[in-house]
């Protein structure tokens, strides 16, 4: 069937309500407005206010009773309208959510899913395009989900809303609208692995979420230079799939990691640390990096366009490591 | 609704009166002994002991129910040991032994107790608020009939999230009860040099929550004003608000100089120390003997005596567990 991301999305949250009654929705706007950017449209007729409740501009506030009612039994789904927004609530997410089971010694864990879209792209200006969710990623007790496609978007929820854990999941604004096949059977995803989008044997582009559709369009540009390129889509920020990256490595001995996050201090940092750490020798070039100028994200079009990367960008550094010589 | 409690006070039952007393009494000594352990260097990081507060803790305490959640701050060895967690296993956990409620990885300030519901032991001022209204939350929506109660200071009403909290729990009117434990300082800032408005119950007001400001001093005042409270909300009436005025006799924390108060408004409260007004009141009346007040001390004693015991016998949790609870620990598949 035919399915943007979006529906996809919805999809997911009316499975996760039909299935377990301790499911429910809670945040700013998911009710009768019908979500900020419409995922949860139709929801409140479909299930009511009583499990689809919108909640008062108090981040800290509804993610932290959302850690409780986890606590106390439920599975709650809770939106935050932007990753920019869910800074007010970091408090309860860092210090609370992540914390509480190894604080506790093991007696309590916080089956809790946060869902907030991220990242730039369309005009919001600083406070509402940055990409964060490598900063959550190097909290110990999280885990990071970052869905690119339709599939995982259907499927990532059911599997996370199933963790004992928290569970964070980043949708990059720019991927709403897309559209395409989506399986009618499609159901639950692993989310423990990073998939291999596009095989190819001469270099390995690592990236996740927003930037999956230009990094494949730079694979594709590639080609026809005689650059036989390799996608590979993290789908999990923490814990990393350090085995999938590296084999691929392995196989390709170049790499380039594409991320909208900032470069320093990044999760981009992090794996192509782990690249020289563990696969130093394969490689045949150094690892080369992709992402957002070091600016907060302007609201110009033509600005903000030269922040972020392109296609161009991806392709250029590609050929760079391409040409090195090992 | 603000202002005081109905003076009106059916007469104490000896026994009851004396149960309080072994409660405040349970407290007391085992600060005073962590207080003397932390001196001697067997218990570390930063200690927060609930000397001249015993009165909030025994009063509201009693008028719980065993499936009720509570959640507390980090000066909460008195709200651990009053629910039910064993005096043993706090201090092994401020030892830092394995046989600590919480394996010794949350130490005087986390401690977590799940048999008890005892939901913490937090250590940022108001962040065990959001909690408490989702336990409370949780609650409303499996239709389950328990309270929730949330203790914390009067410091933490400066905080963002005490604000939140308190509407979230009123628009959803939530089986919630705040206790603020108003105690007058912010670790050493004065309730008038952060709060433009001093009036706590007044603010819980504000938010359409029935709010009543209590001498927390006086264990039965205390009593009475949770039973009405925890009734209340447990019958449907949405979040209560106490607003208990109480005073810390001791330091902030171990490290405190105390440089912000005199010393003859510590000796002025001191005064009215809950222990003393309940015991002076009874003898009073003729319902606690010489001897009947020694055997509640000697109960205490024993039982923290005991708990020191349990904990100088504790062990260390082996390093290699280090990472575990990280995560959940899944069966295989």
């Amino acid at each position: 069937m035919k399915s943007s991301y979006r529906e996809a999305l919805r999809a997911g949250i009316r499975d996760a309500m039909q299935r377990d009654p301790r499911v429910f929705l809670m945040g700013e706007d998911v009710g009768a407005y019908g979500g900020s950017f419409a995922v949860s449209l139709g929801l409140l007729e479909e299930f009511g206010p009583g499990r689809i409740r919108d909640t008062p501009l108090s981040e800290s506030g509804f993610v932290g009773a959302g850690i409780g009612a986890a606590l106390g039994g439920m599975r709650p789904i809770v939106e935050i309208m932007t990753v920019n927004f869910s800074l007010l609530a970091l408090d309860q997410i860092v210090n609370n959510a992540a914390s509480l089971l190894h604080m506790s010694g093991g007696q309590f864990h916080v089956p809790l899913v946060i869902r907030m879209s991220t990242g730039a792209g369309r005009q919001l200006g600083a406070q509402h395009s940055h990409s964060l969710e490598g900063w959550y990623a190097h909290v110990p007790g999280l885990r990071i989900l970052v869905p690119a496609t339709l599939e995982d978007a259907r499927g990532m929820l059911w599997t996370a809303l199933e963790d004992p854990d928290p569970v964070l999941i980043f949708e990059h604004g720019s991927l709403y609208n897309v559209a395409g096949e989506l399986d009618d059977n499609a159901g639950p995803v692993d989310i423990d692995s990073a998939a291999i989008r596009r095989h190819g044997s001469d270099i390995s582009l690592i990236t996740y979420g927003g930037t999956l559709p230009a990094v494949l369009d730079a694979a594709e540009q590639l080609a026809g230079e005689g650059i036989d390129a390799e996608v590979l889509d993290l789908r999990t920020l923490r814990p990393l799939d350090e085995a999938t990256i590296l084999e691929s490595v392995a196989r390709t001995h170049r790499a380039v990691v594409v991320d909208e996050g900032w470069r320093s201090g990044s999760i981009s940092a992090e794996i192509s640390a782990r690249i020289t750490e563990n696969a130093f020798f394969d490689l045949d070039a150094p690892v080369g990096r992709v992402c957002s100028a070091e600016v907060p994200i302007p609201y110009s079009k033509h600005m903000e366009l030269a922040a972020l990367p392109s296609v161009e960008r991806i392709v250029a550094a590609a050929q760079e490591a391409a040409g090195a010589r090992g | 609704m603000t202002g005081p409690m109905s003076p009106t006070r059916s007469p104490l039952d000896p026994e009851h009166g004396r149960h309080l007393l072994l409660q405040m009494l349970r407290v007391r000594q085992l600060e005073e002994k962590c207080v003397e352990l932390y001196s001697a260097a067997k218990i570390r990081g930063f200690l927060h002991v609930y000397i001249g507060e015993e009165a909030v803790a025994a009063g509201v305490l009693e008028t719980l129910s065993p499936d009720d959640a509570l959640v507390a701050t980090y000066r909460e060895h008195g709200h651990a040991l009053l629910r039910g967690v064993a005096a043993g296993a706090i201090l092994a956990e401020m030892y830092g032994y394995v046989e600590g409620c919480c394996r010794g990885r949350g130490g005087s300030m986390h401690l977590f107790d799940a048999a008890t519901h005892f939901y913490g032991g937090n250590a940022i001022v108001a962040g065990g608020l959001p909690l408490a209204v989702g336990l409370a939350l949780a609650d409303k929506m499996a239709g389950r009939s328990n309270v929730t109660v949330c203790f914390f200071g009067e410091g933490a009403v400066a905080e963002g999230e005490f604000h939140e909290s308190l509407n979230l729990a009123a628009l959803w009117q939530l089986p919630v009860l705040f206790c603020c434990e108003n105690n007058l300082y912010a670790m050493g800032t004065a309730l008038g040099r952060s709060e433009s408005q001093t009036d706590i119950a007044l603010k819980a007001a504000g938010y359409e929550i029935s709010a009543w400001a209590v001498d927390g001093m006086d264990v039965l005042a205390v009593e009475e004003a949770a039973r009405r409270a925890v009734d209340a909300v447990r019958s449907g009436g949405g979040p209560h608000f106490l607003e208990l005025r109480t005073y810390r006799f001791r330091a902030h924390s171990m490290f405190d100089p105390e440089r912000y108060r005199e010393k003859a408004e510590v000796l002025r409260w001191q005064e009215r120390d809950p222990i003393t007004l309940l015991r002076s009141s009874m003898e009073a009346a003729g319902q606690l003997a010489g001897e009947e007040w020694a055997q509640l001390q000697a109960d205490a004693e024993a039982e923290v005596a005991a708990a020191v015991d349990f904990a100088e016998a504790g062990t260390l949790e082996p390093v290699e567990e280090l990472t575990r609870f990280v995560y959940s620990e899944r069966s295989a598949p």
